[in-house]
């Protein structure tokens, strides 16, 4: 319809090509957090992400052998710098191609690989590309080799050991726990309250019903910040305190004005003959609603679950407030504000790999089920 | 691990406590209360039908007046009094908080957020619904554009400091800027007022999803007469898309705009992941958080100063839903 005739495939060309910058630009950040996940730690600080397919050149130092050979009057040195404790140090798994090397750390890439460095005094370093040297001096140099350092190319790396360390230090395994033992009490208890609520706010004719809704409409938009302090108060003053049951509890009326709205417009926009006709059967309301709306609701309560699934999960002011500090109790996304963007602001393999654990159930979850949730959404916020 | 255990039969508990309260409420009504049998049948009936809806009510009612209505009393009553829950100061943390400047910089600081963030989401929002309406590919592009609504804000402000970081090794930005030949990298989120809208991209980045996703079914219910008798008038697209798809879409847009004006006024996780509220970067959820567990005087009145900025949206929203309700 939009297609009009003689403009349609400019203005298809221009569609297209606008579609894929948007999404591109949509997609980047996040595959640049997925891509420095993976990477080794010391090649993320040295090559932007976007380099990663490339290798990194690293700058990295170790020392000559010690077993000379007399040559006339002077002494020579060969061996290969990767055979030396300290430089292997820097590259765990083999080091690349040495592109520079220099003796002083001023100026570590002073000479290209191959070249012969004249260190003056009759002396004199070689260091090839795969690493071999050969260092010519006028003494015999005891125990002491020379000093080198060199820029070497790393062949790009990818590696699931921030992962390891994620998953099983720091912590943050408990604090995926953690999260789950949040998630699941807090998606799952609203729903059966909130489904018969809906019900009788759709469904059943009582004096109040209309100010009921209204005043359900208007919690959706309460701001939360103002139950933190009265309810933290009061979950101390009935001894709860901050504990998994209080956020339970929080989080199941937090979510209650959108599930009840929710599913009641899903409820209200049933058939009016199913239940009309129900009712002269003689179905009691209670019977009605068991047998016949709840399972016809099955789509709103899915769509609920999801949102407040995603909703707890990704949560971190409730958590914060209503669950004590300790580590043993935090959930990943206060672990990752708190404690890695505070103390390990720099340690970006940990923070992005720590960042796609905490993110990766809820996207499997959304796009699982997206067409619940979209339906949700649509439900929520047009008719 | 206990606490899943005590999280299993919190589920049971709450789950089946949900359904033995609701049918031993209803059975208890029907059969001892008000039963439906002897000589008053027909009053009984009524009465225990006029009760009903209060049962299926109860739990959530509870929790809603709980959680939600009680707070918010709760909250203005704490908000007069000080740091020491005894001492009654009445106004005082009001006149204290309008006067500082901290406060100030984060009411303006949350002005800009509730203007550009849901202007920004909602615009690009319906730009991304048209453009995808049509294409073959359509719905992948919006299932891309959608994503970052699963993400959480912590775990949004992370991935944007791999764009946003003070190296031109790590941060797109200052890797752009090294490209075109700047040699020393800046922080971005250090840079005077522009940090601000730093900051909101990345709310922007996840609400057009949102907006794009529901603006698309709208446009989708445009009766196609219209549309028609547009082009046969000869409207060319962008009149198209302006002057007759717009126009007809404009409630669900409005409806839009302030689902996202409402979350904008509630979030906090971004300024605290990001920049802690510093560089004056400050809005008033993360101000809040600032006194909470220090000061709940002040951080109650914070809260409440919110609340009145949500207001209007609140009675905006009740009138729509009582209109559609008729």
């Amino acid at each position: 319809m939009d297609n009009i005739a003689g403009q349609k495939s400019s203005l298809a060309w221009a569609t297209n090509i606008s579609v894929v910058a948007l999404v591109l630009l949509w997609l980047i950040p996040t595959v640049g957090l997925l891509v420095s996940s993976l990477r080794e730690r010391d090649q993320i600080s040295e090559s932007g992400w976007w380099k990663a397919p490339f290798p990194v050149e690293l700058t990295a130092r170790g020392r000559t052998g010690t077993q000379a050979a007399p040559d006339g009057d002077a002494f020579v040195v060969t061996g290969n710098i990767y055979d030396d404790e300290e430089a292997r140090t820097y590259f765990p798994d083999g080091g690349g191609d040495v592109v520079a090397f220099g003796t002083r750390g001023v100026d570590p890439t002073e000479f290209a690989a191959g070249t012969t460095a004249d260190l003056g005094d009759g002396e004199s370093l070689t260091v090839n590309a795969d690493g071999t040297y050969r260092w010519v001096t006028p003494e015999d140099p005891g125990d002491r080799g020379q000093r080198v350092y060199f820029a070497a190319q790393s062949p790009p790396e990818f590696t699931l050991g921030n992962y390891r360390q994620v998953l099983t230090a720091d912590n943050m395994d408990r604090a995926f726990v953690n999260t789950l033992t949040v998630t699941i009490p807090a998606t799952v208890i609203p729903i059966l309250i909130a489904a018969f609520a809906a019900y009788a706010l759709a469904w059943m004719d009582f004096p109040g019903r209309g100010l009921l809704i209204a005043l359900v409409v208007g919690l959706l938009v309460v701001p939360l910040q103002l139950a933190l302090v009265p309810m933290l108060n009061l979950h101390n003053r009935i001894g709860i305190g901050q504990s998994f049951m209080g956020i339970w509890f929080a989080h199941t009326a937090f979510g209650m004005p959108l599930a009840v709205y929710l599913i009641r417009n899903y409820m209200a926009g049933l058939p009016r003959d199913i239940i009309e006709s129900a009712r002269v059967d003689g179905a009691t309301d209670f019977e009605l609603f068991v047998r016949i709306v709840l399972p016809l609701s099955l789509p709103a309560l899915a769509a609920f679950s999801i949102f407040q699934f995603l909703w707890t999960w990704n949560d971190l002011l409730v958590a914060k407030v209503f669950l004590p500090s300790d580590d043993a109790s935090k959930v990943m996304t206060v672990k990752i504000a708190d404690d890695l963007l505070g103390s390990r602001g720099g340690d970006w393999g940990i923070l992005a790999t720590a960042a796609f654990v905490s993110i990766a159930v809820p996207i499997a979850v959304f796009f699982a089920m997206q067409r619940f949730f979209v339906r949700g959404l649509l439900a929520g916020s047009v008719k | 691990m206990p606490v899943i255990l005590q999280g299993i039969v919190t589920i049971l508990i709450g789950v089946g406590g949900c359904v033995a309260y609701f049918y031993v409420s209803n059975y208890v009504l029907d059969r001892f209360i008000f039963p439906a049998k002897g000589e008053n049948i027909g009053r009984n009936i009524n009465r225990a039908n006029a009760v009903r809806p209060w049962l299926f009510l109860f739990p959530a009612i509870f929790v809603l007046g709980l959680y939600l209505v009680y707070p918010v009393v709760g909250s203005f009553v704490r908000s007069l009094y000080g740091r020491d829950p005894e001492v009654f100061v009445g106004l005082g943390n009001y006149t204290q908080l309008f006067g500082s400047e901290t406060f100030q910089i984060a009411f303006l600081n949350n002005l800009g957020w509730v203007i550009v963030v849901p202007a920004a989401s909602t615009f690009i929002g319906l730009v991304a619904a048209q453009l995808t309406d049509k294409l073959s590919w359509g719905s992948f592009a919006k299932s891309m554009i959608f994503m970052p609504m699963a993400i959480s804000f912590v775990g949004a402000s992370l991935i944007w400091k791999f764009v946003y970081a003070n190296d031109a090794e790590i941060g797109l930005i200052n890797a752009i800027r090294a490209a075109m030949g700047f040699d020393d990298p800046i922080d971005v989120l250090q840079i005077p007022f522009w940090n601000n809208l730093f900051l909101m991209v990345i709310l922007i980045w996840i609400q057009t999803g949102f907006a794009m996703v529901i603006l698309a079914a709208a446009l989708r219910g445009i009766p196609d007469e219209t549309i028609e008798a547009a082009i046969l008038d000869g409207a060319n697209p962008w009149q198209l898309f302006f002057r007759i798809k717009v126009p007809q879409i404009m409630p669900t847009i409005l409806v839009v705009w302030t689902t996202i004006t409402v979350l904008v006024l509630k979030v906090f996780d971004i300024v605290y992941t990001m920049t802690g509220g510093n560089f004056d970067t400050e809005i008033l959820p993360s101000y809040m958080m600032d006194f909470m567990f220090r000061d709940d005087g002040r951080a109650t009145a914070i809260a409440f100063v919110i609340m009145i900025v949500v207001l209007p949206v609140m009675f905006w929203n009740i009138r729509q839903a009582r209109r559609e309700m008729r």
